[in-house]
């Protein structure tokens, strides 16, 4: 008739997490008569009457509107096929890759060449898990120079931190631009010594992400790299990125420019008038 | 004669010594290590992954491959040869089938779950060694598993039934020993693997199970600890 682990605790497969019909399992756990058990490596959580675990390990599974950064691996026909650091890889359709126009047969490496890094964003996901992702929108674009990292895709809400506490923690200490892919890929760019301490951040928030008191103990750890202060380095309300409403995150065309195409001048879209001097 | 003492010393029901460790493959998706007595095995689990050979793939759910290798210089002084073999292939494929009623991979279709399982020293109970390594492994790489399995062998010396025989008792005389792996789901007591080398007559072998029981849970609880205290580790003594 009780619980028998702690909020927050660590609990692996078949461990008894309670007992009698008082609570409800959910993700990551499963009733067996009158126990509720784990079935997966994880860390409990207990909301009011519903246990459930968040995974610790385990790979990436694609998820609808996910910022993941993937690599090129082939050009298809019609698109670009990336890795997207999970068993399943991406699609990018021309049509979704960029706002300019490209012709009919044109070399599609132009856009993106084989082992670019791009930050793409998910627009389906199948029951059989294919990915389609689109290049269409904020802070979607191939990326140029810079690092990549890998960490554990379940230790990424824990590194980018409630509305972004922990990254831009980072960001503000080092200097460095960063871009977290929810499919635990990383890409950071900035002077190398910073870019440097960073890494030793970022590589420290994995480790001991299934722990509290984090945020302290990554403050001192950048205060004592980057000599700053550890008040400096607070992050305060307005630092965080404020979420963008959800309609205002759709795709806005950006200004046009004057694209042209393998076959000659930009044709004018549909309905639009030669402008009389 | 009745076999009532032991050539170890250990208690008729008693198993060797066990160590197990998980997280010992870095670079793996999920490892763990589990010695009994003179038997060590290594697993590592790598997936779920894209599915090579295609025609191997799943449309409906993730597969599990399971793959059970003695190193060269792991048994007896007599040079095991490695790569495939109709033992190991055997091996291999029962290992596999032990694990599989407790993982659940309806959620990876098309992919596959690498499970390769090393051993550098063997003396018996070398499957159910692997079987035990191997489900730490799959734990430790968060795959979803209702439970973890653990296996040990029981038989019968000389009319006595005895818990997890080591070498030295299967070799004692061609006749005399028979030796039953078992691998069980703790939770529901399922049985996944039931091997018999030798003759065993029907109520000793439904003895023999029943006696086996304490020492298998004994044997989860191993494994269960050494998922956890990988992350215990971890954090230094700040976990919760």
């Amino acid at each position: 008739m009780d619980l028998r682990v702690q909020d927050k605790e660590v609990v692996v497969p078949g461990q008894v997490v309670a007992t009698g019909m008082e609570y409800l399992p959910a993700d990551g756990a499963y009733r067996l008569d009158d126990e509720i058990r784990a079935n997966r490596l994880g860390l409990i959580k207990i909301e009011g009457k519903v246990i459930k675990s968040i995974p610790l390990t385990g790979v990436y599974l694609p998820q609808k509107n996910d910022v993941v950064v993937g690599r090129v691996i082939d050009i298809l026909m019609s698109g670009w096929r990336l890795d997207i650091n999970s068993p399943y890889s991406a699609v990018l359709p021309i049509k979704d890759a960029t706002f300019d126009f490209i012709a009919k047969g044109a070399d599609l490496t132009k856009y993106f060449d084989l082992d670019d890094y791009v930050v793409a964003k998910i627009i389906q996901v199948t029951s059989q898990n294919l990915v389609d992702v689109t290049c269409k929108g904020q802070g979607l674009h191939k990326l140029d120079g810079g690092r990549i990292l890998k960490v554990g895709p379940h230790k990424v809400p824990r590194i980018i931190g409630t509305k972004g506490s922990m990254i831009t923690m980072v960001k503000k200490a080092t200097n460095c631009r960063v871009i977290v892919g929810q499919n635990g890929r990383i890409w950071l760019s900035g002077e190398p010594d910073k870019e440097h301490v960073a890494v030793k951040a970022i590589k420290m928030i994995e480790d001991l992400a299934h722990t509290v008191g984090l945020t302290e103990q990554v403050k001192s750890f950048l205060a004592e790299q980057t000599g700053l202060s550890a008040d400096a380095l607070t992050v305060k309300e307005e630092d965080l990125v404020a979420e963008r409403p959800k309609d205002e995150q759709r795709h806005r065309r950006p200004p046009r420019r004057s694209g042209g195409t393998r076959d000659g001048p930009r044709r004018r879209p549909y309905g639009e008038r030669r402008q009389r001097r | 004669m009745a076999y009532e003492k032991r050539i170890s010393g250990r208690a008729l029901d008693e198993p060797r010594k066990i160590t197990a460790n998980a997280g010992v493959i870095k670079k793996a998706d999920g490892s763990g290590y589990f010695k009994i007595g003179e038997t060590a095995a290594y697993a590592a689990v790598y997936g779920p992954r894209e599915c090579h050979p295609a025609f191997m793939r799943n449309p409906k759910m993730g597969i599990l491959r399971c793959n059970y290798s003695m190193m060269p210089f792991s048994g007896d002084g007599e040079r095991v040869r490695p790569g495939p073999s109709r033992r190991s292939k055997e091996i291999s494929m029962v290992t596999k089938n032990a694990l599989l009623p407790v993982v659940d991979l309806k959620e990876y279709p098309n992919t596959v779950v690498d499970v390769f399982i090393e051993l550098p020293e063997t003396d018996a109970g070398s499957r159910c060694a692997g079987i035990c390594a191997a489900a730490i492994a799959l734990a430790d790489a968060g795959i979803t598993m209702r439970d973890v399995v653990p296996a040990v062998s029981v038989g019968q010396v000389d009319g006595t039934i005895v818990v997890d025989l080591d070498g030295a008792e299967e070799h004692l005389d061609e006749n005399a020993a028979a030796d039953i792996p078992l691998a069980m789901v703790p939770s529901t007591e399922e049985i996944t693997l039931l091997q018999m080398d030798g003759i065993v007559e029907q109520d000793t072998l439904f003895r023999a199970l029943e006696t086996v029981k304490p020492a298998l849970h004994n044997i989860a609880e191993a494994q269960r600890r050494a998922v956890k205290e990988c992350y215990q580790q971890q954090a230094g003594g700040d976990a919760q």
